[in-house]
């Protein structure tokens, strides 16, 4: 998989509220619609202005809040190639990568919005093809790589029968 | 080696001897959902092909966010739920019987279990001694079909309470002052264990309202140990013989201690837009109000009501302000009718809601009008939290709440206590 694609820049304590807000609570049983709102909260145009692969770049703490699954969901299926941050909250990690959305921890600070930006998961860094700069990547854990590579827990579990990550 | 309460407890459910940071399969004791994460649960669920669930008298759903529901999709989705539950015989809460997180306390939960809940304030139930964490709809399925899930086991920091309230400051002044202290991302992936002398004397109220709000902080859990007043609260709910004495080791390893007086805290409140924007009363400068939110699983339990119920007595709701009172549970609906207190809000002019999440996730019942600001006794204040961008929240105790409701702009409660 070609991971290549703009960034999209937001700040630190980018909230599931911002990704998936309560106000559209009822579009939870129709995530295509849903995704069409993707990050509305913290830039209106986001969903209009991205295309399939574009890089969702933040700050700290990113997916703070709910438990919403809802919310990685409906970024995977705008589109977005993966997404960058300082840090991420807990519970959007663990879910992120349950449904097979690709996040990358690295220093976010070196990438402007709309750089042109290449991830070699293999070799651990994120090429800024625009700045001509290379970032490493903080290596996500093997549960996490296994899951990933699986396509994510319900196809883990499909394929196991149970977990076979310990 | 000594053990913290969080590694104690999934060491019983892993089996073994555990250390933080370890992988483990854990064995999970209840599992639960509502309904904004239920219906992809179950559609998760469906996907793994079982044809039961591995703990239907343990697997509990809530119909709580949009209760009861303003629009047709929400209705379809609390179908889902309907027909789930009858299908694999799961346990159903229904509309108005209250926050999922209060009723699996008053209910559900006991010490030393280990709970998962698809809503982040799971946490809540650490109050009583249980290792219950918050996860997504996809965790939750493989949870209802397998009956456990892998976890990573925690490191702890051990929050030593000391000293005494002085008037006018309560537990939500504690936790909103602690998340303030080490940010929102401040215990990410920690569990937090409260200790030290002061906590004898917090009730299994004021235990909920700072377990609750852990998560805020970023962590996994919010534990107590358990003690007489815990068994209390669970003879009080029918299930005495449930208790469980549960107990750090002395020697124990923290990966960090915070000592707070709470002789030395004031009234606190989260400011827009995040919750560790906290400033003291006397920092905030005058906030005029337009709406006021007394309940939630933060702060909506009996006691809550009582507090604010005391303040409003015989008082009148400043004009121009709307004062929503919902009650956590259908059980503390009654109580409160009972003791009188929903004559008293109602006297004082405040509109009484269904015991349910509604405003304080933005979907119904009080959602905010463009630049119109909320005090809330809830646990969140993001941008668009309460169904508008435009809306601006504030956290505060349920006694703050209510006398700012009186005056009509954020006020100092110890003015009449």
């Amino acid at each position: 998989m070609e991971l290549k694609g703009k960034a999209f820049k937001f700040g630190d304590d980018i909230s599931t509220d911002h990704i998936a807000p309560g106000r559209l609570f009822h579009l939870r049983s129709n995530l295509p619609e849903l995704a069409k709102h993707v990050l509305e909260d913290a830039d209106p145009d986001f969903a209009s202005k991205m295309n399939k692969g574009d890089f969702v770049v933040a700050g700290n703490n990113f997916g703070l809040g709910s438990s919403r699954e809802h919310a990685p969901q409906i970024i995977k299926i705008a589109g977005v190639g993966a997404v960058l941050a300082k840090s991420f909250a807990r519970i959007f990690y663990r879910n992120a990568i349950n449904i097979g959305l690709l996040l990358i921890e690295c220093d976010t600070d070196k990438i402007n919005a709309s750089d042109e930006l290449e991830i070699d998961i293999k070799q651990g860094f994120v090429h800024n093809l625009t700045q001509n700069i290379k970032m490493p990547i903080t290596p996500l854990p093997d549960v996490m790589i296994k899951l990933l590579n699986e396509g994510g827990l319900i196809e883990h579990i499909k394929k196991h029968g149970d977990f076979d990550l310990v | 080696m000594g053990q913290t309460i969080a590694e104690k407890i999934l060491s019983e459910h892993a089996g073994k001897q555990v250390k933080p940071g370890e992988l483990i399969i854990s064995k999970i004791d209840a599992v639960m959902v509502q309904d904004g994460t239920g219906p992809l649960a179950v559609n998760e669920f469906k996907k793994l092909n079982k044809t039961k669930l591995f703990n239907p008298e343990r697997t509990i759903l809530f119909i709580d966010h949009a209760a009861p529901s303003p629009r047709k999709e929400l209705s379809n989705s609390h179908t889902v739920l309907r027909e789930f539950a009858k299908e694999y015989g799961a346990v159903l809460s229904e509309v108005g019987e209250g926050v999922c997180h209060q009723r699996l306390v008053e209910s559900y939960i006991n010490p030393g279990e280990v709970l998962l809940g698809a809503d982040s304030h799971t946490c809540t139930s650490g109050a009583l001694g249980a290792f219950a964490t918050g996860v997504g709809s996809t965790d939750i399925a493989v949870v209802m079909a397998l009956g456990k899930t892998w976890l990573k086991v925690p490191s702890t920091y051990k929050i030593v309470l000391e000293g005494e309230f002085s008037k006018g400051v309560y537990a939500k002044d504690l936790i909103l002052h602690l998340i303030g202290l080490i940010g929102a991302d401040g215990a990410t992936y920690k569990a937090l264990e409260f200790t030290g002398s002061a906590v004898k004397n917090l009730t299994m109220s004021e235990r909920f309202t700072i377990s609750n709000m852990a998560v805020e902080a970023g962590a996994k859990a919010g534990l107590f140990e358990t003690d007489e007043k815990t068994y209390e609260y669970l003879k009080e709910q029918g299930r005495e013989d449930k208790f469980k004495e549960i107990k750090a080791d002395s020697d124990a390893k923290y990966e960090r201690v915070i000592n707070i007086n709470l002789s030395e805290l004031k009234p606190t409140i989260s400011c827009p837009h995040t919750v560790d924007n906290t400033k003291t009363i006397e920092e905030l400068e005058r906030t005029q109000i337009n709406q006021v939110y007394i309940g939630t699983c933060t702060n909506g339990r009996i006691e809550d009501l009582r507090i604010a119920a005391d303040i409003l007595k015989g008082k009148k709701v400043k004009e121009g302000i709307r004062l929503l009172v919902a009650p956590a549970s259908r059980k503390v609906f009654l109580e409160a009718l009972k003791e009188g207190l929903i004559e008293t809000f109602a006297e004082a002019g405040a509109s009484i809601v269904t015991s349910g999440c509604g405003a304080c996730v933005g979907v119904h019942a009080g959602i905010l009008g463009d630049g119109e600001v909320c005090l809330a006794t809830q646990n969140r204040n993001f941008k668009g939290r309460m169904g508008n961008t435009e809306g601006f929240i504030y956290l505060s105790s349920p006694a703050t709440a209510a006398y700012s409701a009186i005056k009509g702009y954020i006020a100092d409660v110890r003015e009449v206590l």
